[in-house]
């Protein structure tokens, strides 16, 4: 296994950047996704890596060396398609086989290792069959071990499950993950569904337009997005526009356009920003009916009150486990809040109605306004 | 066409008229098709009693035998060149068409588009323009006709229809699987000798055959190109105004019998792949 370090890549087809100027760090036997839209670059970023596109300018290492325009098949670094791109000629022994032949690794030893990989993949006795043969996730699994058996120092994964159902997708995630921690091989995963790489990653780099807008542990970019992009992109969240006011020590406060003025941990604030977003996710909000004067919220550890702003609900729906408002504000935000259904609620509150929504400061981050904001 | 006749349902009426008349249809024309052929087959059976083999006057096994056969020493020497030219056709045609289907699947270069035009034009223009065309290339250049020519000309005209036939495989060919080859440590090189090239060969074989009957079959072209390199439909053309032997026909039939046999073998073999491919 060795770890991954990009500096300055950048690579443009023609006059379109589609990879722009981007740094990455990825340490050893780290599980790491690219994040990201369509057309964002991810899968550009990964054929570097591979070696299968050279970037324009920047340098790429692994381990210790600088790989940038060495072509693929002369790195440690393997690879699973999307399209999964077997070998429809070949048995499953022999796709399997293919790297350690081209590595002149003796026959008695390649069968041994083919049949191990196949065993871990869970496909045992699968070796003669032919590829046609195969379903979709079986492929899948064959594409997995004619990777591994190289043992790459880094393994890379295009979108590995874009094409399996939902079911089967759910449960590859989790052998993914399991095969990961058995090998300890470095894995670059790219994919564009948030769950996916939530519940996989140890790190995300969320990545739009050619660039990584944040990279992070799952849990540091759901709850503390470093930017609009990654708020909106990451679940559902509600982003209020607003200006810096003062700050003292850990909390800055910050004027909202809809009249209140909220508490945000300063470690949160974007750098110099004096007009911000305010965000808060949907499940950190307690609403409470208007004129109630006890705060569903309570006070946060440090003694600061409850951020809060009022509203109006639009609609609300019942979803079973919890209810969702729909809610605006007087400025026309909207804001979402989704209530857990502990079955102790007084009432539904219904459309129409005016409600106090607030929250602990501690659930608040900030993200630069881009574009002036609304 | 029987696979899509059993596959039918017998659900409407109107499908199960369809059926039959595609089934007329069918009879009509695999019919009119091959009425010459089995001429060809019969009069090679024929005993004909002057130089003109065109009425039925008695059987005969006699020219099926090998020293009746080949008693021509001038058809024999056609026969030898016509199966000469058409390898080296096959062969060199098929190497050159298939390096240019690579190479206009999977670049993109000055000219590509062009190139691809241009090769319909042997496959367009009549081949009485191509032979003379040709014809008075060499002249200009001084070159001297015979065995040379003939094979040049073949070449040329086989090209197109070898790039378009390799050029339907390489087409669907997925460019991943050379990705893949190389991220499993395959060089351009082996990557193309253990990938691509096993991929694409069932390609190739149909242009070298296509090749090769194309160039056995030729005679307008060759006509203006041979030189005194006479192949065997220069031959037999040669011979209808004296009257066909019927050698001929005994030659016409057993090269038939070689082409049936070997579609029927690859039928089998097909279908045979498809039954185990289901298990
Ligand atoms: N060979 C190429 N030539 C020209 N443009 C390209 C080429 N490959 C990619 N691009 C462009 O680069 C941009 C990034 O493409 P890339 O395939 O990396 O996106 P992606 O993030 O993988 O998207 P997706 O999620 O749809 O796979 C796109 O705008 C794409 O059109
Ligand atoms: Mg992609």
């Amino acid at each position: 296994m060795s770890s991954v370090h990009l500096e300055g890549v950048t690579k443009s087809f023609k006059d379109m950047v589609a990879v722009d100027n981007i740094d990455l760090d990825v340490r050893e036997g780290e599980f790491l996704s690219f994040l990201g839209p369509s057309g964002c670059g991810k899968t550009t970023t990964l054929r570097m890596i591979g070696g299968f596109e050279q970037p324009t300018s920047g340098k790429i290492f692994l381990g210790e060396d600088n790989v940038a325009g060495l072509p693929a098949y002369k790195r440690n670094v393997n690879t699973v398609f999307q399209s999964y791109a077997l070998f429809p000629h070949l048995a499953v022994a022999e796709n399997v086989g293919y790297g350690l032949k081209r590595k002149k690794v003796g026959k008695d030893e390649t069968k041994k290792r083919v049949e191990e990989m196949l065993e871990l993949v869970d496909l045992p006795g699968y070796g003669d069959r032919r590829i046609n043969q195969m379903s979709g996730g079986q492929q899948q699994r064959v594409a997995l071990a004619r990777a591994l058996v190289n043992r790459p120092g880094v393994l890379l994964l295009d979108e590995p499950l874009g094409a399996l159902d939902l079911k089967l997708r759910k449960q590859m995630q989790l052998e993914l993950k399991r095969i990961q921690s058995e090998v300890g091989i470095t894995f670059i995963y790219v994919t564009h569904d948030q769950e996916e790489a939530m519940t996989m990653s140890d790190r995300i780099a969320v990545m739009n337009a050619g660039h990584f807008e944040q990279i992070g542990a799952p849990q540091d970019i759901y709850e503390f997005p470093a930017t609009e992009f990654v708020a909106s992109f990451l679940g559902a969240s509600n982003l209020l526009d607003g200006d810096v006011e003062s700050g003292d020590g850990g909390m800055t406060r910050v004027k909202l356009a809809v009249g209140s003025t909220v508490s945000v941990p300063t470690n949160r604030m974007p750098a110099g920003a004096g007009h911000v977003r305010v965000g808060v996710r949907p499940e950190k909000l307690h609403i409470t009916g208007a004129g109630a004067t006890g705060d569903g919220g309570g006070t946060s550890a440090n003694g600061h009150g409850a951020n809060a702003v009022e509203a109006q609900v639009m609609v609300s729906t019942y979803i079973g486990v919890s209810t969702s408002y729909e809610c605006r504000t007087s400025d026309g935000s909207k804001i979402v809040v989704y209530v857990q259904n502990l079955g102790n609620s007084a009432q539904p509150i219904g459309a129409g109605a005016t409600v106090r929504l607030s929250w602990d400061p501690e659930h608040t981050f900030a993200v630069g306004a881009n574009g002036g904001g609304k | 066409m029987v696979k899509a006749a059993q596959e039918m349902k017998p659900e409407a009426i109107t499908e199960r008229r369809r059926g039959w008349f595609l089934n007329i249809y069918t009879k009509l024309a695999i019919a009119y098709l091959f009425a010459p052929v089995i001429f060809m087959i019969v009069f090679g059976f024929n005993d004909p009693q002057g130089r003109f083999n065109l009425s039925w006057q008695g059987f005969t096994l006699k020219y099926y035998s090998p020293s009746r056969l080949f008693e021509f020493e001038e058809l024999n020497q056609a026969i030898t060149h016509s199966l000469t030219i058409a390898f080296l056709t096959a062969l060199l045609a098929t190497i050159l068409g298939t390096l240019i289907a690579l190479a206009l699947t999977r670049f993109t270069f000055k000219g590509r588009s062009a190139l691809n035009l241009l090769l319909f034009v042997p496959m367009a223009s009549p081949e009485v323009v191509l032979g003379a065309a040709l014809l008075s290339l060499f002249v200009t250049l001084n070159f001297a006709r015979g065995f040379t020519t003939v094979l040049i000309a073949h070449i040329m005209f086989s090209i197109s229809y070898v790039v378009v036939t390799v050029k339907a495989r390489t087409a669907g060919f997925d460019q991943n699987l050379e990705d893949a080859a190389g991220d499993l440590g395959a060089s351009p090189w082996v990557a193309f000798w253990t990938v691509t090239f096993p991929l694409i060969w069932p390609g190739i074989m149909a242009a070298a055959l296509l090749a090769f009957v194309l160039s056995l079959d030729d005679y307008v072209i060759t006509l203006f190109n041979n030189g005194g390199y006479i192949t065997l439909p220069l031959w037999i053309a040669g011979a209808s105004r004296l009257g066909v032997p019927v050698q001929v026909n005994v030659l016409g039939t057993l090269i038939f019998m070689i082409g049936a046999v070997y579609a029927i073998v690859s039928i089998i073999r097909t279908r045979g792949e498809r039954v185990s491919s289901i298990h």
